[in-house]
């Protein structure tokens, strides 16, 4: 197979050039809150208040690092929505697809919260509990509070966390305060109802059904009031936005200011998810999504003072574990009726401690390396696919990963930018010879991909395919085996060994996930 | 006069049946159904009725031919 670009980097010049004119915009969120909220959401205790430090630290969706290290669950008590949104059926369930606003099975408050306690007894460095749907969180104040209210008093050193469309976010802040809930995520897809009213064709407020603009309108409105009081009251705040081409893709720049300036915490730019199978109205109507590039380069121009979320996975309602895998199916609610769960905060404290000593060592790793490097010039930049399990290491086969975290290599070191979903190579024992072109495509931006361990056959097709298949550090961790591999790059480059080129765009995996694990 | 779930259709997202003025919308297993001694048509309460106001899915709440029509929108609007 040959290298080939799937998508020409020309077809994205334009907007890369309006991102270039406006990422010169680089005030950050001040107004309020704790101070500086520029933090990167890479960033260590360094970078930020020791308070702001303590609320995120283990916090997987909020601190990059910590999505190496720690999991969440979300549990699905608030089924009912208020809004529509044109990238959501919540009509489709399927139990083999990843995506928001879909869930296999809907909660009392009272089974999920035995469900979380079951999850963290299991799953000791489960930190974080969210309420993310399958609707809205806030449009089902009553279960969404009980859960609360439930999971607050058994299991204390748990994190709270929600995430809203913000239409009725305003009238609950005093009780979101009340429970301890210092994380809440927003949508917000656009802050023009011009833009919103191709985005969401009503909403249902003060009893009523309002369609096009004047809905735009409304839930623009409502979704800012609301980011501002949660920033009036100390609670971090994620915004999510989906990226629309030919939407809302120039104007998410504008979003970014916005709530930059209304001292959000974290910005979260996702690709949109429009497979025709799933039913949605962008399905339906052949709306794409963006391109791996596409949405770097737009994450990269909003990437001023202002932290990016770039490892979001976009789970489902009901996820449970490492963001990346999904462990839902071991906790259905037949499984759990029968478990004798019993809650023990020492074991879990003990465990974390020892997650915390493998992060040390990590980041310990990575200095040392770094150290290596200074003093080197070089505009190079490179694109790795890795092949992990968590743990901050290389760790995984190359045909049994579902996912390729992606760093882009710099004299300035590594740094995480991503990750892309596969289908897996290989299952029973015999690569998929089928799969293997998928699994080039999405990641045929990467110069070289880090894997433990990889067949003669996938190494083959990777290096005919431009693409530096590298078992040598297995088991090692990734960031210090990415900069070894990044000062050898360039001395190679330097001694007229190879020659840099760059690569071309990459593909950005929608719908079902079928393989079976 | 009375609004009908149209069982087939329903999500059973619960969207309903807090926002029923008559509390005529209850759960039957997984899906909701609506009392059509409660329903009201949300007349003397909105301007719409608000089941249907708030159903995700189009055409799922629909008024049911079955049940005599009462009135009442006669008189509001006379």
């Amino acid at each position: 197979m040959e290298a080939t670009a799937y998508v020409g980097v020309q077809e994205i010049k334009p907007l890369q050039q309006l991102l270039d004119k406006v990422a010169e915009h680089k005030g950050c969120g001040t107004s309020g809150g704790s101070g500086k909220s520029s933090c990167g959401s890479s960033a260590g205790p360094a970078d930020m208040s020791p308070e702001v430090w303590e609320k995120v630290k283990n916090h997987p969706c909020y601190s990059e690092e910590a999505h190496h290290h720690y999991a969440r669950m979300h549990v699905a008590v608030a089924p009912a929505c208020n809004i529509q949104c044109n990238y959501c059926n919540r009509k489709y369930d399927c139990a083999n697809e990843s995506r928001p606003g879909v869930v296999s099975e809907k909660l009392t408050p009272e089974q999920a919260s035995k469900k979380v306690l079951a999850v963290a007894s299991a799953i000791p460095q489960m930190t974080v509990l969210g309420i993310a749907g399958p609707g809205d969180p806030l449009a089902n104040p009553e279960k969404t509070f009980k859960t609360f209210e439930l999971i607050s008093k058994t299991a204390p050193d748990i994190k709270l966390c929600l995430s809203t469309n913000g239409l009725t976010l305003p009238d609950h802040i005093d009780t979101i305060k009340s429970f301890n809930v210092d994380h809440v995520t927003i949508t917000i897809n656009m802050v023009d109802p011009e833009v919103g009213q191709h985005i969401y064709p009503w909403i249902y407020y003060q009893n009523k059904r309002w369609k096009g603009i004047e809905a735009a309108r409304i839930l623009s409105e409502r979704q800012l009031l609301g980011l501002e009081m949660l920033t009036a009251n100390g609670i971090l705040c994620k915004v999510n936005s989906v990226m629309i081409p030919g939407i809302n893709d120039h104007h998410l720049v504008e979003v970014n200011r916005a709530v930059k300036s209304r001292g959000a915490f974290l910005h979260n730019i996702m690709p949109l998810i429009s497979a025709p199978e799933h039913g949605t109205v962008f399905g339906l109507t052949g709306q794409r999504g963006p391109t791996a590039q596409e949405l770097k380069a737009l994450q990269d121009a909003c990437e001023g003072e202002m932290n990016m979320m770039r490892h979001c996975r976009q789970c489902r309602a009901d996820a449970v574990g490492l963001l990346g895998e999904d462990r839902s199916a071991e906790f259905t609610t037949e499984k759990i009726d029968a478990m004798e769960v019993e809650y023990d905060a020492t074991t879990r404290q003990a465990y974390q401690d020892l997650v915390e000593e493998q992060r040390q060592a990590k980041v310990a790793a990575k200095q040392e390396e770094l150290a290596g490097l200074a003093g080197a010039e070089s505009d190079i930049k490179l694109l790795i696919a890795v092949a992990t399990k968590g743990e901050g290491k290389i760790n995984e086969h190359f045909g049994h990963a579902s996912e390729f975290q992606v760093y882009e290599l710099s004299t300035g070191g590594a740094k995480f930018v991503g990750h892309r979903r596969v289908d897996l190579y290989c299952q029973g024992g015999f690569g998929d010879e089928d799969t293997l072109p998928t699994v080039v495509r999405a990641i045929n931006d990467c110069h070289a991909v880090f894997v433990a361990k990889i067949g003669g056959c996938p190494r083959d097709e990777l290096k005919a395919a431009g693409i530096d298949p590298v078992d040598r550090y297995a088991y090692e961790f990734i960031e210090r085996s990415a900069i070894a591999y990044f000062r050898e790059y360039l001395d190679k480059v330097a001694a007229g060994e190879i020659v840099h080129e760059s690569r071309g765009d990459a593909d950005i995996r929608q719908g079902a996930y079928v393989a079976a694990a | 006069m009375a609004y009908t779930i149209v069982a087939d259709q329903c999500t059973g997202c619960c969207a309903c049946e807090p926002e029923c003025p008559n509390k005529a919308i209850s759960a039957e297993k997984s899906i909701f159904v609506i009392d059509p001694e409660k329903c009201t048509e949300c007349i003397g309460h909105f301007d719409e009725p608000q089941c249907v106001a708030v159903c995700p899915i189009d055409d799922t709440c629909i008024i049911d031919e079955t049940w005599p029509r009462q009135e009442a929108v006669e008189e509001i609007s006379s």
